[in-house]
């Protein structure tokens, strides 16, 4: 009879899903599964919604990265009314994503992804967590849990929610910044780069050098990456054109509107997440995940970006852009180089943030443009923290919303986590023989990509 | 003696348990009172042994005094999981307006489930159309989204979508002090917000949000015009207060947008749509101009009910 290992739920990762590890005879790998197991509807249900209500509904969609959503939402919006926010719209906008991102980072670093390296792959289940690190290192588990909640106070702040936004409307935001809150914000901006900074040189001493087997063993695969550059080919967030980068490093990029041209989706029976896939690679048909020839794959999330962009688009983050290639090349493909990519994108984060504050500009009362129903299709897109998000609306002509498409960062990932898994599953388990620790490193594979 | 707790996320979207991270500071005091047993955001736990070993039949949920369940309940395996947790711990408690009053997923009571699986799987236009998901480990919907206490019985309701951390603490710190109820206060958001009011509008349609609502930004709240009486859908006179916590002003209302019901109605056996239909009268709108109403009505309140398919529209 078969021998399946069931891992669920898969933990310190956000969402419902499960993984199918299925034996051979022998013991060995004969297939995996990650199984996602939830699925809401978002795509049937906002049809009929006005469309300049969208952003503080999809922001629902994810309660880390509502911020994103509520972004490309308003985007899309945007288009969808015809309009252009003012500079100091975006600008806010800009402000509000990076800060939200920064305490993303932090969450995912030190709640979710530390308990691997900090207390160990292998400890027991039971101390492998965050109450593991605050008994372990008390001092930092303080500034962490201090530091990801200011990054949340400052939204909350200026912005009321920190979490399900309402601030970003189609034509602009709800209200301008004054110059009292401007300086009011600007100290906890330059607190939280310090931590930036600070976390980057951590890890840089503390975890990956003490982790380098790990890293060029657990979860690689040679797949291609999707992200935004802006025009100057730097790392944006919030706008730019979408760059898809084979394997090998080669790239084509596009306008985000015609992402229909580059993306498909595949369902597959065994997951309500969907597959999708490079239309113009391979066959074309869809993804492949067999691990020999995984045709059709690309990741997206930070790897993906650090892979993609030219530069970063601030000094510190370019300076450890440079020593990251230096150390592992352009694309680096090692899955769980996305912890230290993502630290090297909290960095131009934080950066932001503090350059964001200190541009006069952003205290304009200039915030937002009139806007009025309009039957029209309107694609917008940004970079949230899981990887390259379309939010792509249809009006009609009261303005409500007749049909929509969405494709959300951690889906892009579904065909690489799959194949992440069956990677380490194949590498880790022999002979029938495993323990709590080599499963524990399969989920670190998935746990990488932040899903 | 730290008390045993159960933590997990049903048809959710994780914001309650971050508005628990949000706690902040206080919250490195709270934790040594609490040891989480299963909690699938933070810790390892597994439902079928640690090494997967055991029967998918037999979902293990460890004995806890309290249980904690964001989300509404969307498919069968939720609606196990949460008949486990209810069997396992002695306190339950629904976190989150999802798992009071279905949230903003139970939207899709609007349809038949077939009809959101059509538009799903065969209508996106990135989609190349497939049959539906049909494998074992891929759990069916059950008939509608509900709230959590549509399926058990349900202890203590910190609704809000997210509920605000101050409330969360008080909650727990009750159930640690041996209670096992806790409630917000019966009071409208209204009964919160600073604005001015004068019980009259400029009348007429009511407006959507195409353009900012009128105030001086370097002055506060308390010198801004009421938003219904601006003559934009406030849902502040038939929502539950308690947004912003126990100190501040009413979290949308502060970023100068208008209420959208996050926390819920204001009593049990309220029909919000109802009320605030006459709340619009009153002030001089005419309520049957709001766009999309029912849906914009019953924004975070779809189950119980609140939300059920369309009857087919009039041919025109």
């Amino acid at each position: 009879m078969e021998n399946v290992i069931n891992i669920q739920p898969v933990t310190r990762i956000e969402g419902h899903c499960r993984v199918a590890i299925h034996l051979d005879d022998a013991g060995n790998v004969a297939d995996t599964k990650l199984h996602i197991q939830s699925l809401r509807g978002f795509e049937k249900f906002c049809e009929g919604r006005p469309a300049e209500e969208m952003p503080r509904i999809v922001c629902h969609i994810c309660g880390i990265c509502p911020w994103a959503h509520h972004l490309a939402s308003s985007k899309a919006a945007d288009a969808v009314f015809g309009v252009t926010p003012p500079p100091a719209a975006v600008k806010l906008r800009r402000l509000m994503q990076n800060i939200a991102y920064v305490s993303d980072k932090i969450l995912h670093f030190y709640f979710l992804a530390a308990p691997d390296f900090v207390i160990g792959p292998d400890a027991d289940y039971s101390v492998r967590n965050v109450i593991g690190i605050v008994n372990a290192a008390p001092e930092i588990a303080k500034q962490v849990v201090h530091m990801r909640h200011l990054g949340a106070k400052l939204l909350e702040g200026f912005s009321g929610r920190a979490i399900h936004p309402t601030f970003s409307l189609p034509g602009g935001v709800s209200k301008p910044m004054t110059e009292t809150e401007r300086q009011a914000m600007l100290p906890s901006a330059k607190e939280l780069l310090e931590f930036s900074k600070f976390s980057l040189k951590f890890a840089k001493e503390n975890v990956f050098p003490k982790y380098m087997d790990a890293i060029k063993n657990i979860g690689v695969i040679r797949v291609g990456y999707l992200g935004t550059v802006a025009e100057d080919g730097a790392l944006d967030f919030y706008d730019g054109k979408l760059r898809l980068m084979q394997p090998d490093g080669a790239y084509e990029d596009f306008s985000a509107a015609d992402y229909l041209d580059y993306i498909g989706e595949r369902v597959e029976p065994w997951s309500y997440q969907k597959f999708p896939y490079a239309k113009r690679w391979g066959n074309g048909e869809g993804p492949s995940m067999d691990l020999a020839n995984p045709s059709g794959v690309y990741r997206t999330n930070a790897l993906a970006r650090i892979n993609v962009v030219d530069k970063m688009a601030t000094p510190l983050a370019q300076a450890e852009l440079e020593e990251f290639r230096g150390a592992f090349g352009r694309p680096a493909h090692y899955t769980l180089l996305y912890h230290y990519a993502r630290l090297i994108e909290m960095l131009q984060c934080a950066e932001q943030t503090v350059e964001l504050l200190e541009d006069p500009e952003i205290t304009s009362r200039d915030v937002r443009e009139k806007i009025a129903p309009r039957a029209a299709r309107g694609v917008g897109c940004v970079e949230a923290p899981r990887g390259t998000l379309i939010h792509d609306y249809e009006s009609d002509g009261e303005g409500l919303i007749k049909s929509l498409n969405l494709i959300v960062g951690t889906t892009h990932n579904n065909a690489a986590m799959n194949l992440s898994v069956k990677q380490a599953a194949s590498e880790l388990i022999k002979g029938g023989k495993y323990d709590q620790g080599i499963l524990n490193k399969v989920e670190m594979a998935i746990r990488a990509y932040d899903p | 003696m730290p008390v045993k707790v159960v933590e997990d996320w049903l048809n959710a979207c994780s914001g309650c348990e971050i508005s628990i991270l949000n706690i902040g500071d206080p919250l490195l005091d709270l934790l040594p009172n609490l040891e989480f047993v299963h909690m699938t955001a933070l810790v390892d736990h597994k439902f079928y042994g640690q090494l997967g070993e055991k029967p998918v039949t037999e979902m293990e949920i460890p004995e806890a005094t309290v249980g904690i369940v964001s989300g509404g309940v969307r498919n069968e395996e939720q609606k196990h999981e949460l008949e486990q947790i209810r069997k396992h711990v002695k306190v339950l408690i629904a976190l989150g307006s999802c798992a009071t009053y279905g949230g903003i997923p139970a939207h899709a009571n609007m349809w038949k489930n077939d009809e959101v699986f059509e538009k799903i799987n065969r209508h996106c236009s990135s989609t190349t159309p497939a049959p539906d998901q049909q494998d074992l480990n891929v759990p069916p919907w059950i008939p509608t989204c509900t709230a959590v206490d549509e399926v058990v019985n349900v202890d203590i309701r910190i609704p809000g979508c997210p509920p605000h951390p101050d409330w969360i603490v008080e909650a727990l710190t009750a159930v640690l002090n041996g209670q096992t109820s806790w409630s917000l206060p019966e009071r409208s958001v209204c009964d919160t917000c600073p604005v001015i009011r004068e019980q009259k509008s400029g009348g007429g349609a009511v407006k959507r949000c195409f353009e900012n609502l009128e105030f001086n930004p370097e002055e506060g709240l308390d010198k801004m015009r009421c938003i219904n009486e601006q003559g934009v859908l406030c849902l502040g006179p038939v929502t539950l207060a308690g947004c912003a916590g126990k100190s501040g002003v009413p979290r949308c209302i502060q970023a100068r947008t208008p209420c959208r019901g996050c926390f819920g109605p204001i009593r049990k056996g309220a029909r919000p749509m109802v009320d605030m239909m006459g709340s619009l009268t009153s002030v001089g709108l005419d309520p049957k101009t709001v766009v999309d109403r029912r849906a914009i009505m019953n924004r975070y309140i779809g189950g119980h009910g609140f939300l059920t398919p369309l009857p087919a529209r009039p041919a025109r």
